[in-house]
């Protein structure tokens, strides 16, 4: 094994406290307005601008970046805090969070000084939606497969394909695009991808849509037809994506956001249960909360190691593994110790719409953002087997 | 003959900053080193172990100086710990810690040898008499036949009492673990301690429970790592079908969950053990993060022992090999201080009773 595997104890520090009343605070008040239903299920996943830009202007978008941005140089526990507490009141958070998450770090690190002024900024107030262009019909985990084509032309370049499973499209103003402009040499079959920041409204982009078997829309196929997109909206090295593409993912995987996206179910199990509830119900109840606290524990100490500057991708991406396997089979463990709960407990209603939504949505979890088999793949290596 | 690599193979001890665990370590390898003893048919190597971490002050790390001990931090004890399970130790090392934590805070001098504790089961009761002695039993004490003194919480008509008794007064009975370590019924008949004194507040038999489910915990994370770091090594060097077995992508994810497992167990006994170190109140929180790292671990035993033993194959379940000693014990250990199931349906109670308004503030606040 090349190295040991470290969960430094990380707590989160005291002036997480007060921003942490603040934004229950914040999420009550918008509950009580009829901003969203905290147990309607498929909200957490829903999008809602002038909400977002709510959020944006309590400070809570971008919370980690250089102020010269509009960010507001908060650390990675605060923003931590934030997310979970927006996930665990079921909070409609779409419209904004890729941007936060993902792709606001990427423009930070690899775009020319005059978009991010233009770009970021717009990000932190929760104006701007952005959806990940990475997935093709041809290449899904295999991301180096990537096939839509930049071509290079006077001023910047043409792309030609196609991407697919593009959470947001629909409803985003832009796009990061992995897109290739080179060939794979010999060598390095990841050689030749680029990353660009296209703008959704440019002529010859189109958003067809591809609707999930829960009812939701947010796929879509998205198809280029010589969209023009200029030279200085090239992110990052000319035919070295695949640098890039890896650098922020261990944020991206050990997030709160992949075992609390239907923690409502926990909610409500509490409820269904009630105060006093028989030995298998209570033994059911006792595991699920030891084994989301120990994934809240692994997440916050990985979080920490990040803020410290530490590299721990293995770390990451079991926290990414165990937690979203853990989530896929929240529904059918809530449906099993609610088996035997009297058919009139008045939840009832509430309960089985969550559980009809969660199971249609758990076939997801362990495929976004990086499968099972990837992330057993990167722990392998880490483990030095590969 | 079952085909295997036999040959000695390295544990992972590294990465330690403490001078303790890095003499305990030391001590480890060298006197109590799992290939080795696993080879010995007798126990003539128990003697001189014992003598050196006695040396070294590990057995009573947790009693200060002035009541006869080491005078170490409780950190630093659950870092020994740690240790103690990377190494599959085989003496009553954890159980004379607890021994010595017990009797230091209810102020009772320790004593000087091996020492248990009582009861080690979440149903068993102690009772104290007027008279000043002690009777009832406890099931699965862990090493009461090698143990020459048992810290007891007794319950008394006036409240908790620590009492430290000779091993030679009680009744010991026969019996021993899935890994062959000693776990005994343990009958007191009237029994007059060496010594007693009130516990203070706080100080109950869900504490000790608490302590004695987050140690083996610890013992736990330590023994899984030392199965991860062998069964990779495992893996990488046997042959079949022409290549490392390591390379096989099945066997690949099989060690991936193997890993994901011991670091679940790590992260959440270590968050256990830092919070008694923080504290040793044992208040909501340390319910909440000593139940669940026993739950957890226990878990974490169940379903890494048996992803070893699959990538092991044959070898793996034999006597000779090494494997069983870091397997067996952490299965054994889930039923020490209230197994899994216990925890769990304690704490999902408590989850009930607090009720779903309570609950996400609950594990937010650790």
């Amino acid at each position: 094994m090349s190295r040991k595997l470290q969960f430094d104890q990380i707590r989160l520090p005291p002036t997480c406290d007060a921003l942490r009343q603040e934004v229950r605070a914040f999420l009550a008040e918008e509950i009580a307005k009829g901003t969203f239903d905290p147990h309607r299920p498929g909200h957490g996943d829903s999008h809602d601008r002038a909400f977002s830009k709510r959020i944006g202007a309590k400070g809570w978008i971008g919370m980690t970046w250089p102020k010269e941005y509009g960010g507001h140089e908060r650390s990675f526990l605060e923003r931590y805090v934030v997310t979970e507490e927006f996930r665990v009141a079921n909070a409609p958070v779409r419209s904004h969070f890729v941007a936060d998450r993902q792709s606001g770090p990427i423009l930070l690190k690899y775009a020319p000084e005059h978009v991010k002024a233009d770009i970021l900024p717009r990000i932190c107030r929760g104006e701007l939606c952005f959806v990940i262009g990475m997935s093709e019909p041809g290449s899904g985990s295999d991301l180096f497969a990537a096939k839509t084509k930049a071509t290079k032309v006077d001023k910047g370049w043409r792309i030609n394909g196609s991407k697919i499973w593009t959470s947001n499209a629909n409803i985003a103003d832009y796009m990061i695009a992995l897109c290739r402009t080179s060939p794979p040499t010999n060598a390095n079959r990841r050689h030749g991808l680029t990353q660009f920041l296209l703008d959704m409204k440019t002529r010859g982009i189109k958003v067809n849509p591809i609707y999930q078997m829960s009812g939701q829309h947010d796929f879509n196929e998205v198809v280029f037809e010589d969209a023009f997109v200029s030279d200085d909206h090239v992110l990052g090295e000319i035919d070295g994506a695949w640098k890039q593409a890896t650098s922020e993912l261990a944020y991206e995987r050990s997030g709160p956001e992949r075992f609390l996206e239907t923690f409502y179910l926990m909610l409500e199990l509490v409820r269904a249960i009630g105060p006093e509830p028989d030995t298998r119900s209570a033994e059911g109840l006792g595991r699920l909360v030891a084994q989301l606290h120990t994934l809240r524990r692994m997440s916050v100490s990985v979080a920490g190691m990040l803020q410290a500057g530490k590299e721990p991708v293995v770390e990451a991406a079991i926290v990414k593994d165990l937690g979203t396997i853990w989530e896929q089979k929240l529904p059918n463990r809530v449906r099993e110790l609610t088996a035997f709960a009297p058919p009139e407990i008045a939840n009832r209603v509430t309960l089985d719409e969550q559980l009809a939504f969660a199971t249609t949505i758990a076939p997801k979890l362990t495929i976004q953002g990086g499968t099972t088999e990837i992330l057993r793949g990167i722990i392998a290596r880490g483990l030095g087997l590969r | 003959m079952v085909a295997g690599k036999r040959k000695k193979q390295p544990i992972v001890t590294n990465d330690s900053d403490h001078i303790v665990t890095e003499s305990a370590a030391r001590i480890f390898a060298d006197l109590a080193d799992p290939q080795t003893i696993n080879r010995l048919d007798d126990g003539a190597w128990r003697a001189p172990f014992w003598l050196a971490l006695a040396d070294a002050g590990l057995p009573l790390a947790w009693v200060p100086e002035q009541l006869g001990g080491a005078g170490a931090s409780l950190a630093d004890g659950f870092a020994v710990l740690g240790v103690a399970g990377r190494f599959a130790v085989a003496v009553p090392l954890a159980e004379t810690l607890l021994a010595g934590w017990l009797l230091t805070r209810a102020g009772v001098a320790a004593a000087d040898g091996p020492m248990t504790i009582a009861p080690s089961r979440p149903s068993d009761r102690i009772i104290f008499h007027a008279d000043g002695t002690l009777s009832g039993s406890a099931i699965g004490i862990p090493f009461a036949s090698e143990a020459q003194h048992i810290a007891v919480l007794v319950h008394g008509g006036e409240g908790i009492v620590v009492a430290l008794v000779a091993a030679s007064d009680c009744m010991v009975g026969e019996g021993q673990t899935l890994a062959g370590d000693p776990s005994n019924i343990v009958r007191f008949e009237r029994v007059k301690p060496l010594r007693y004194a009130r516990a203070p507040f706080g100080l109950d038999h869900t504490a000790l429970m608490l302590m004695g489910s987050v140690s083996r915990s610890v013992q736990t994370a330590g023994a899984l790592e030392s199965i991860l770091s062998l069964s990779v090594s495992y893996a990488n060097e046997r042959i079949a079908f022409e290549r490392p077995i390591g390379k096989f992508q099945a066997v690949q994810h099989n060690l991936a969950r193997l890993a994901g497992e011991t670091a679940a167990a790590l992260a959440v006994s270590g968050s256990a053990a830092n919070t008694i170190t923080q504290s040793d109140s044992f208040d909501e929180a340390a319910f909440l993060e000593g139940a669940s790292a026993k739950i957890r671990c226990a878990e974490a035993a169940t379903e890494g022992s048996a992803i070893a033993h699959q990538v092991f194959g044959a070898i793996g379940f034999t006597k000779e090999h090494v494997l069983h000693r870091f397997t067996l014990r952490t299965l054994a250990w889930r039923d020490d201080f209230g197994s899994e199931n216990y925890w769990a349906a304690e704490l999902g109670r408590r989850v009930a009773k607090g009720g779903a308004e309570e609950f996400w503030p609950m594990v937010a606040s650790r």
